[in-house]
C-alpha cells in the first residue's frame, strides 16, 4: 500500500515508469490476440473488421473512460449501462418532439451527468458504499427506462444526427475521431492537471487526501459526473449508430466496461491506472468478442467469457502488484 | 472472541422500529389504496411469492455480514433453475433434479468463496464476474429458449399445500429456523459475526477465516440451488432469464431489515421481515396496476433510504 501512495503522489507521473510496462504487456497482449485471429479467420485483417472493431471499441472506451476516474479513487460505478439506456432514451424522445439533433445531444448529456452527480452525492453526502449506491441506482434507472418507454421503441432520426455513429471522415468511423479526443483530453486532465492528481491522491489514501487539503468530497462529485456524463456521450453514439432507441440497450454494457478498465489495468483499490491502459483494455476486449464472432461462436457465449475475463484481470492485475511490491 | 461476537449481537429493541415501521406502513397504505389487498388469499399470495426470495435473503445475511456480497445470486438461481427443470425432464425424477440444482448451485458458491477468501478479489467484483459467467451458461444450458414439459413431481411442490399450509411457505420456515439456529446457537454462527466483526480473532483462535468464508459462500449457492427448484416448480418450466436481477431483491431485504453493509452484525428476522416488505411492495404496487418498472425502481429507492438511515444509524 506504501508504495502505491508513493507511486500516485508522485507528481506529474513520468512516462516511461512502471505504467509505461504495464501497458506495454497489454499491447504485447493486443497484438498477440490479432496475430491468432488473422491465422485463425481469413476476414478478420479485412478492412471493414477493423474499422469494424475500432468502432466497438470506441463505444466501449467511452463508457470505461469515465469509470476509470471512478475506480482510480477506489470507488466502482455499476449504472454506467443504465444511465446509457435512460439518456439514449431522453435523448431520442428530444430530438423526436423538437427535430433539433443538438438540443437531443445536450438532453442525452445532461441526463447522464445528472445521473452521474447523483450517484456522487449518495456516495459523498449521504456516505453509502460506491458499489451498493450505484447498484441501487442501476435499478432505478432500469425500472425509470421500462416505464417511460413502455415497450416502444424510438426509431428513425435525421441523417445529420445519424453521421456522428455510422459515419466515415477520412475513411475513418467518425467515433474512432471521438475516441482519440477523449483519449487525449483524458490522459492530458488525470496525468498533467493538478485535478487529475488529486483523485489518484484520492484513490491511493483517502485519509492522506483531506489532511493534505484536497476537497474530497468535491473530486469525488466531480469523478461520478464525469462517469455520467460519458455514458450519455456513449448513448448518443449509441443512438445514432442503431438508429434507434429501446429500455433493454444498457444490459449488457456495464460488465464490459468494467472488464475494459480492469483488463487496462486500473486498481480496483483506488489509485492505480491509466485512461490510455482502459483505451488497451477496451480494444482487448473488442478483439475477443470480435474473435469469437468471426470464428462463429455463439452470441450466447460472451457474457460468460467477459465473466471470466473480468475475474482473470484482477487477479493478474494484483499477483503482479504484489510481486512487483 | 466470545466478547467480540457479543459485543456485535445487534440490540433487538433498537432495530425491530425500522423494519418494522416500513412494514406496517407499506400494508396501511396499501390496504388503503389498493382494492383486494388486506384479502386471506392475497396476504397468503404475497407470502408463497416470497418464499423463493426468503431462500436467497437469508444466505444473503449471512454473507453481508462477513463484509461480502454476492452479486451472482440471481443468475445462479436462473442457471439452477434449469439444471433442476433439465435434469427432472430428463430422469422423471425431482430429487435427481434438485441434486443437480444443488451442485451447480454449490459449486458456484464455492468458486464466489474461493475467489473472495484465497484471491482476495473483492466480493462485489467477483461475484459480478461469476453473475456473467452462470448468465451466460444459462444461455449455453438453454440455448436461449425455454424448457417445458418438466415431471408433475417437481410442479407439485408449489402448488402442494401440508397440513393446509402451502409447502413453499413450510420450506421457508424451516429455511428459516435452520438459519436461525445455524446463527444464533452454533459455533459456526459465532465464526459469522466473527467473520465481519473481527477476523483477527479467528486467527488467533486457530481457525481459518478462508475455509469458514468459502463455507458461507458455498451455503448461498446450494440455497440457490433449493431456491431453483421453486422457481421450476412456479413457472413449470425452466428459463434463461427468470432470476435475474432477484438478487436486487435479496440485498433489499437485507438493508431494509437493519443489517448492516459496514460493521459485520445482522439480523436474521429482520431480513425476514424485510423479505415481506418487499414482497408486499411489489404486490401493493401490482394491485394498483403498476407496470413491473415501477415496481424495480421503487424496490431501488427503498434500498437508497434503507441506507442512508443505516449510515446515519453508523454515526449517531
Amino acid at each position: 500500500m506504501t508504495d502505491i501512495t508513493k507511486e500516485a503522489m508522485m507528481p506529474p507521473r513520468s512516462f516511461l515508469s512502471q505504467d509505461a510496462i504495464q501497458v506495454f504487456y497489454r499491447l504485447l497482449a493486443a497484438f498477440l490476440i490479432c496475430a491468432v485471429l488473422a491465422v485463425l479467420s481469413d476476414s478478420f485483417l479485412s478492412l471493414g473488421n477493423i474499422l469494424n472493431v475500432l468502432r466497438q471499441a470506441s463505444l466501449t472506451f467511452f463508457i470505461a473512460s469515465g469509470l476509470t476516474l471512478v475506480v482510480l479513487t477506489a470507488g466502482l460505478d455499476l449504472s454506467v449501462g443504465a444511465n446509457v439506456a435512460l439518456s439514449a432514451c431522453i435523448a431520442g424522445t428530444v430530438i423526436h418532439k423538437t427535430g433539433s439533433p443538438a438540443l437531443g445531444i445536450l438532453a442525452g448529456l445532461a441526463c447522464g451527468g445528472l445521473v452521474g452527480l447523483l450517484n456522487g452525492v449518495m456516495v459523498t453526502a449521504l456516505r453509502i458504499p460506491s458499489f451498493i449506491a450505484t447498484y441501487g441506482m442501476l435499478w432505478v434507472l432500469n425500472g425509470l427506462t421500462y416505464w417511460y418507454m413502455a415497450g416502444e421503441t424510438l426509431h428513425g432520426f435525421p441523417a445529420g444526427f445519424r453521421q456522428i455513429g455510422s459515419g466515415y471522415l477520412f475513411g475513418l468511423p467518425i467515433p474512432v475521431y471521438l475516441l482519440l479526443v477523449f483519449l487525449g483530453i483524458g490522459t492530458l486532465f488525470a496525468q498533467r492537471t493538478i485535478w487529475g492528481q488529486e483523485i489518484y491522491a484520492i484513490g491511493a489514501n483517502p485519509v492522506a487526501a483531506r489532511l493534505s487539503g484536497i476537497p474530497v468530497a468535491r473530486r469525488l462529485l466531480l469523478v461520478y459526473a464525469v462517469s455520467g456524463t460519458m455514458a450519455g456521450l456513449a448513448s448518443i453514439i449509441f443512438l445514432s449508430r442503431l438508429n434507434s432507441a429501446e429500455a433493454d440497450i444498457g444490459e449488457s454494457l456495464t460488465l464490459p466496461a468494467i472488464a475494459a478498465v480492469l483488463i487496462g489495468g486500473t486498481s480496483l483499490f483506488g489509485g492505480v491506472g491509466t485512461v490510455f491502459g482502459t483505451f488497451i483494455g477496451a480494444l482487448i476486449l473488442t478483439l475477443v468478442l470480435n474473435g469469437m464472432n468471426l470464428l462463429s461462436v455463439s452470441a450466447n457465449w460472451q457474457p460468460l467469457v467477459t465473466g471470466i475475463i473480468v475475474i482473470l484481470a484482477v487477479w493478474l492485475d494484483m499477483k503482479t502488484r504484489r510481486r512487483t511490491s | 472472541m466470545r466478547e467480540a461476537a457479543v459485543v456485535s449481537q445487534p440490540n433487538p429493541l433498537q432495530r425491530i422500529p425500522g423494519v418494522a415501521i416500513v412494514l406496517v406502513l407499506l400494508i396501511a397504505l396499501f390496504g388503503a389504496i389498493a382494492p383486494g389487498f388486506l384479502s386471506v388469499a392475497n396476504l397468503s399470495n404475497v407470502l408463497v411469492q416470497s418464499t423463493i426470495l426468503t431462500m436467497l435473503a437469508l444466505p444473503m445475511t449471512l454473507i453481508i455480514m462477513t463484509e461480502g456480497l454476492d452479486l451472482s445470486m440471481g443468475a445462479v438461481l436462473t442457471l439452477t433453475s434449469l439444471c433442476v427443470a433439465i435434469v427432472s425432464l430428463a430422469t422423471h425424477s425431482m430429487l435427481l433434479g434438485l441434486g443437480a440444482g444443488l451442485l451447480v448451485g454449490a459449486a458456484f458458491g464455492i468458486a464466489n468463496g474461493w475467489l473472495v477468501a484465497i484471491l482476495g478479489i473483492p466480493p462485489f467484483v467477483a461475484t459480478l464476474g461469476t453473475l456473467g459467467m452462470a448468465q451466460g451458461l444459462s444461455l449455453i444450458v438453454s440455448d436461449g429458449q425455454s424448457v417445458v414439459g418438466i415431471p408433475h413431481s417437481v410442479r407439485d411442490i408449489y402448488s402442494s399445500t401440508l397440513l393446509g399450509i402451502p409447502v413453499p411457505i413450510v420450506m421457508a420456515l424451516v429455511t428459516y429456523a435452520a438459519f436461525h439456529g445455524l446463527l444464533y446457537h452454533t459455533r459456526f454462527g459465532t465464526y459469522i459475526f466473527a467473520l465481519g466483526g473481527n477476523r483477527e480473532a479467528l486467527r488467533y483462535a486457530g481457525l481459518s477465516p478462508n475455509k469458514l468464508l468459502i463455507a458461507v459462500y458455498a451455503l448461498g449457492g446450494a440455497m440457490a440451488g433449493i431456491a431453483g427448484l421453486l422457481m421450476t416448480a412456479r413457472m413449470n418450466s425452466g428459463h434463461p432469464t427468470a432470476g435475474l436481477g432477484l438478487e436486487f431483491d435479496a440485498i433489499a431485504a437485507v438493508a431494509v431489515g437493519g443489517t448492516s453493509f459496514e460493521r459485520g452484525n445482522g439480523w436474521l428476522l429482520g431480513t425476514l421481515l424485510g423479505v415481506i416488505a418487499v414482497g408486499v411492495l411489489r404486490n401493493g404496487l401490482n394491485l394498483i396496476s403498476m407496470p413491473s418498472s415501477v415496481q424495480v425502481a421503487s424496490v431501488g429507492i427503498l434500498v437508497i433510504v434503507a441506507l442512508f438511515l443505516d449510515g446515519l444509524r453508523s454515526r449517531a
